[in-house]
């Protein structure tokens, strides 16, 4: 369903999309029905001349089970929901499958700041590779990330991944994601974070694998332009 | 426009009187408020042991003995209230004048305590421990002021043997004040 | 405020002639006054002034989102400074300064001596004091609007550490003047409600029990006690917040050992539950205006009021859903996704129970009627669309999306306003002793439902496509300006310019019937509860012929044993 319109990327992607369908399903039949005798009623008993309405207290069980029997049928339909949304939930945010590669994300007013770890896939090595606005990553390998902001809240998005997390300044976020998909997609901030919060687009590029070792070598001399791995530090806790 | 009392002031189909019954909710709504302040530093001492160090330089004697200030006034208080059911409003308010001392005693050790720490260079932004240390006894401390106002407004009129029931009604709140005070007290002095 | 009619008959007594006459008195008498049905009014055209304040902020940033860098008229260019600063003023206006004291100050004050029978609250003073408070937090929001750096923009949830220092968020007086407007406007209603549930546990009319209570009277209530046992702890984090912002202390900044997600935690602790606060009373407005509407007992009254109470309990273990991806253990995630599904048992229970009320009724399609079936059939889209939020799953995709806002606004607009309305077109006769007019009223309802949806559910396709919120200028985000999602924009944008066209219908059918209306009886509804007894409008003191007595519950509508379809609660046979 959301697929039609954003392409799903990521490893859990479809495992979200799907959940999102279930509820769709589920949450649409009862809408529907609700709706549905809702208006029923107000047609079919709409004022007559001469026609007293009823009286029904609804205290007797006899009564209530007309709300008492959608009452079940909610908490039976709840369940369902709850089980297929731990399960996506666990997959994405509590599980940490093997890492191919590790990425660090650094959020501050109103930039990112994508390290790689280069060819030795180390951070904190002579040659990773710090970008602005820009996150380069390998389709099919899996990753980590560690997520941290320099003074507010930030929220690292990824919508075709179904991935996102809030960035807490002081702390280290850590998640993972595996592409699926090739292409160039949008990263968004989604906390508030000041004046330029509208104004902090990325991109993600996700290679094949030759791309991916092309531009890896094609960038990997040292950002001269770019604060090292020191000065990046000199401001965090 | 008249200031005259509404019948609704006068009904009472719980028992309890109108008044009573505004104190006991407003009783309620600020033991969430310390809650709030209470519960936040609790959350933080447990993630941060080193607040002792800090801790360690309050003045556990003098918390100690606010303490019993607070719980002898109490006890007036409590006088007060007998005094005014037994319809003697003089005693009642010169029982009140006495909570009111306590309340004076506080404030005046709370005042030498905070001066003293300040001059060692403890104030409200030097740890954190201390930011949540003067606004704990901050808003407490506004408390006791508040009570002690009222309270004195209260006397002035019990002592005309005028509105006695309100007597027991600041009472009720002034012993919640001691009891938020006695939370506060291990938990800002004694926590080390 | 035509309420000058109160005292001295309807005739030709406009308050403008009896002002001029004796302007002290009626400085006194509109200003000054403890009685509960003035100061309800006074909040309730402050709130609906306060809504036009919000209104117009949204019209302001939706044109800027439609239109992207046009000069809005009446505003000008949309700055980002602007941008932020008019999101926050709209979120919080909203929800403080016109859900909060229409729905619980307003109709609470005019409502609760009416309903159970006596004459006034039992404290007027602390009445007075409430609203006098109220009016001051307005002062000091406008002073934050002007002040120097410009009007907050952290958005109503007031995150720090954006919130807390003023070289992220570059408001310095702006910040901590809109939060102390907001602890303001705290204590104003926890006054207001510790009157409240006085007042109703101790005064109500003789013979009035338990059960005999009117829904929207038991509603209030709940949703008072609510808000006193939610607001303490945000209380104390704003304090804590205000002195992060003024004083330099560090409770929510990391630097200094504090902890910014504390303050997330104290304020959904809040924030939650107040969604009830002002969802209850809404819920209360549609049993008295369906019951009566359809000539019908409310079906399962018990049921409906352990339904409010079981939501009430429940919505206290629900906050932690607005913060899934915050950085919270994720196993809490887990907790908070199972409760927050099973509060959609209560809640829609409560819908079927209005559902249910209809079967076997008379229903009669009046304007205050339209506006309570609306507020059934729009606010189920709102709770369905909330299990897609609630499942922390889906809600990884979801979170802080359009979506999100169209959801909490199919929620929050029948409440807020839907609601509002229907209380507004049902007590208006006995407010003003006449009646609104039902063919203007007609074309409101229709004006506002139409274009309501016509906002939201291209909101809800453009957070399932992405959009996320807060967004200035979507121009620099590829993947969200693919082939149709600035028309959505439009759309939404011109469906909001729609609905807040016709509520100009609304004003000028509110005053001139006010005026103008045909005067009302009683009782122009047959209905049962009390204040159907008192004159309309009713005088100072409520009841000249002596408090009524209570013989029954409020929804003895086409008893069997009765000529009339209606048994007033205060006949004795």
């Amino acid at each position: 369903m959301i697929d039609q319109y954003v392409p799903n990327a990521s490893s859990f992607a479809g495992q979200i999309d799907e959940l999102i369908l279930l509820i769709t399903a589920i949450v649409g039949f009862w809408w529907l029905l609700a709706e549905g005798v809702f208006f029923w009623l107000i047609i079919k008993f709409n004022a007559q001349e001469g026609v007293k309405a009823q009286y029904v207290s609804g205290e007797n069980a006899k009564e209530k089970r007309w709300v008492s029997m959608p009452h079940y049928a909610t908490l039976v339909f709840d369940v369902i929901i709850m089980i297929f949304a731990v399960k996506a939930w666990q997959e994405v945010k509590q599980t940490m499958p093997q890492a191919d590669s590790t990425v660090r994300v650094i959020a501050q007013q109103w930039a990112w700041t994508f390290v790689h770890p280069g060819p030795d896939n180390l951070l904190d090595t002579p040659d990773d590779i710090r970008l602005v606005d820009e996150l380069h990553v390998e389709k099919g390998k899996t990753y980590h990330f560690e997520l941290q902001s320099r003074d507010v809240l930030h929220s690292f998005s990824v919508p075709v991944f179904r991935l996102k997390q809030d960035i807490v300044p002081g702390r280290t976020i850590r998640g993972w994601f595996k592409p699926t998909m090739t292409g160039g997609f949008d990263i968004q901030c989604t906390e508030i974070c000041g004046i330029g919060h509208g104004f902090m687009p990325a991109r993600i590029l996700v290679h094949t694998p030759e791309e991916f070792q092309n531009w890896q070598q094609a960038k990997s001399p040292a950002q001269a332009a770019l604060p090292t791995p020191a000065e990046q530090m000199g401001g965090m806790k | 426009m008249s200031m005259a009392r509404p019948i609704a002031t006068t009904r009472s189909a719980t028992g309890i009187s109108t008044g009573k019954l505004a104190v006991w909710w407003l009783i309620a709504s600020e033991i969430v408020i310390f809650g709030g302040v209470l519960g936040s530093y609790v959350m933080h001492r447990l993630g941060h042991p080193e607040w002792a160090d800090q801790a360690a330089n309050t003045n556990t004697w003098a918390g100690a003995f606010n303490t019993l200030v607070l719980l002898t006034s109490s006890l007036a208080a409590v006088l007060a209230h007998n005094a005014a059911e037994m319809k003697d409003g003089k005693k009642a308010a010169k029982f009140l004048w006495l909570t009111i001392l306590g309340a004076l005693v506080f404030l005046v050790v709370k005042s030498w305590e905070w001066s003293t720490e300040i001059h060692h260079g403890f104030t409200i932004t030097s740890h954190t421990f201390w930011s949540f240390y003067y606004t704990a006894a901050g808003i407490h401390g506004l408390h006791v002021i508040i009570g002690a106002i009222i309270m004195a407004v209260i006397a002035v009129d019990a002592a005309k043997g005028k509105d006695l029931q309100r007597v027991e009604a600041v009472g009720l709140y002034w012993h919640f004040v001691d009891i938020v005070w006695i939370f506060l007290f291990p938990l800002l002095y004694i926590a080390k | 405020m035509s309420t000058a009619t109160a005292e001295h008959g309807h005739e030709g007594q406009g308050h403008d002639a009896h002002g001029h006459h004796e302007p002290q008195n009626f400085f006194l008498k509109y200003f000054w006054s403890t009685d509960h049905k003035i100061i309800g009014m006074q909040y309730l055209f402050t709130g609906l002034a306060m809504a036009v304040v919000g209104g117009f902020a949204v019209y302001a940033f939706r044109m800027q989102l439609a239109f992207p860098g046009m000069s809005v008229p009446g505003w000008g260019r949309v700055t980002a400074t602007d941008y932020n600063a008019l999101v926050t003023t709209h979120g919080s206006v909203m929800i403080f300064w016109v859900a909060m004291p229409v729905l619980i100050a307003a109709l609470g004050n005019y409502l609760i001596p009416l309903m159970i029978g006596c004459d006034d609250m039992v404290f007027p003073r602390l009445n007075r004091l409430s609203y006098q408070l109220f009016l001051l937090s307005i002062v000091v929001l406008f002073m934050s609007f002007y002040a120097q750096g410009g009007g907050f923009g952290g958005a109503w949830t007031s995150y720090p550490p954006l919130a807390a220092k003023a070289e992220y968020n570059l408001t310095p007086a702006g910040a901590p003047l809109w939060l102390l407007a907001v602890a303001l406007e705290f204590a104003a209603f926890l006054l207001g409600g510790i009157n409240f549930v006085t007042t109703v546990m101790n005064s109500r009319a003789p013979g009035m029990k338990m059960f005999d209570i009117p829904m929207v009277i038991w509603m209030i209530i709940i949703a008072s006690i609510m808000f006193m046992a939610s607001v303490g702890p945000l209380v104390a984090g704003a304090v804590m917040l205000f002195f992060d912002q003024t004083l330099g202390t560090g409770f929510f900044d990391p630097n200094q050992g504090g902890d910014p997600v504390l303050w997330q935690h104290l304020f959904w602790f809040f924030g939650h539950p107040e969604v009830y606060v002002v969802l209850l009373p809404a819920m209360g407005i549609v049993a008295e205006v369906v019951t009566t509407f359809a000539r019908k007992k409310l079906f399962a009254y018990k049921t409906v009021l352990y339904t409010a109470v079981g939501t009430g309990v429940l919505g206290f273990f629900v906050w932690a859903h607005h913060q899934f991806i915050a950085g919270i253990d994720p196993r809490m995630a887990n907790i908070f996704s199972v409760t927050t599904l099973l509060i959609s048992i209560p809640v829609a229970e409560m819908c079927f129970v209005y559902i249910a009320t209809l079967y076997g009724g008379s229903i009669r399609l009046t304007t205050p009627m339209l506006w309570a079936l609306a507020f059934i059939g729009e606010f189920l889209i709102g709770g369905v669309t909330g299990i897609f939020l609630g499942a922390s799953g889906a809600d990884i995709y979801f979170h802080d999306t359009y979506f999100v806002i169209a959801h909490f606004h199919y929620t929050f607009f029948p409440i807020a306003f839907i609601a509002v309305f229907a209380a507004m077109t049902y007590w208006f006769p006995k407010m003003f002793g006449r009646y609104m007019n039902e063919a203007w009223g007609k074309v409101h309802f229709w004006g506002t439902i139409i274009p309501f949806n016509f906002i939201f559910i291209p909101l809800f396709l453009l957070g399932a496509r992405g959009d996320h919120r807060r967004i200035y200028d979507y121009t620099h985000f590829p993947d969200l300006m693919k082939p149709g999602m600035q028309d959505l924009r439009i759309l939404a944008t011109l469906a909001l310019v729609t609905l807040l066209a016709f509520q100009l219908v609304f004003v000028v059918n509110f005053f001139l019937s006010m005026f103008r209306g045909k005067k009302a009886e009683a009782n122009p509804w047959k209905a049962n509860t009390l204040e159907w007894v008192a004159p309309s409008p009713p005088p100072h003191g409520n009841f000249p012929e002596g408090l009524p007595n209570v013989y029954r519950g409020p929804y003895e509508f086409s008893h069997p044993d009765r000529q009339e379809d209606y048994w007033p609660q205060n006949v004795a046979s």
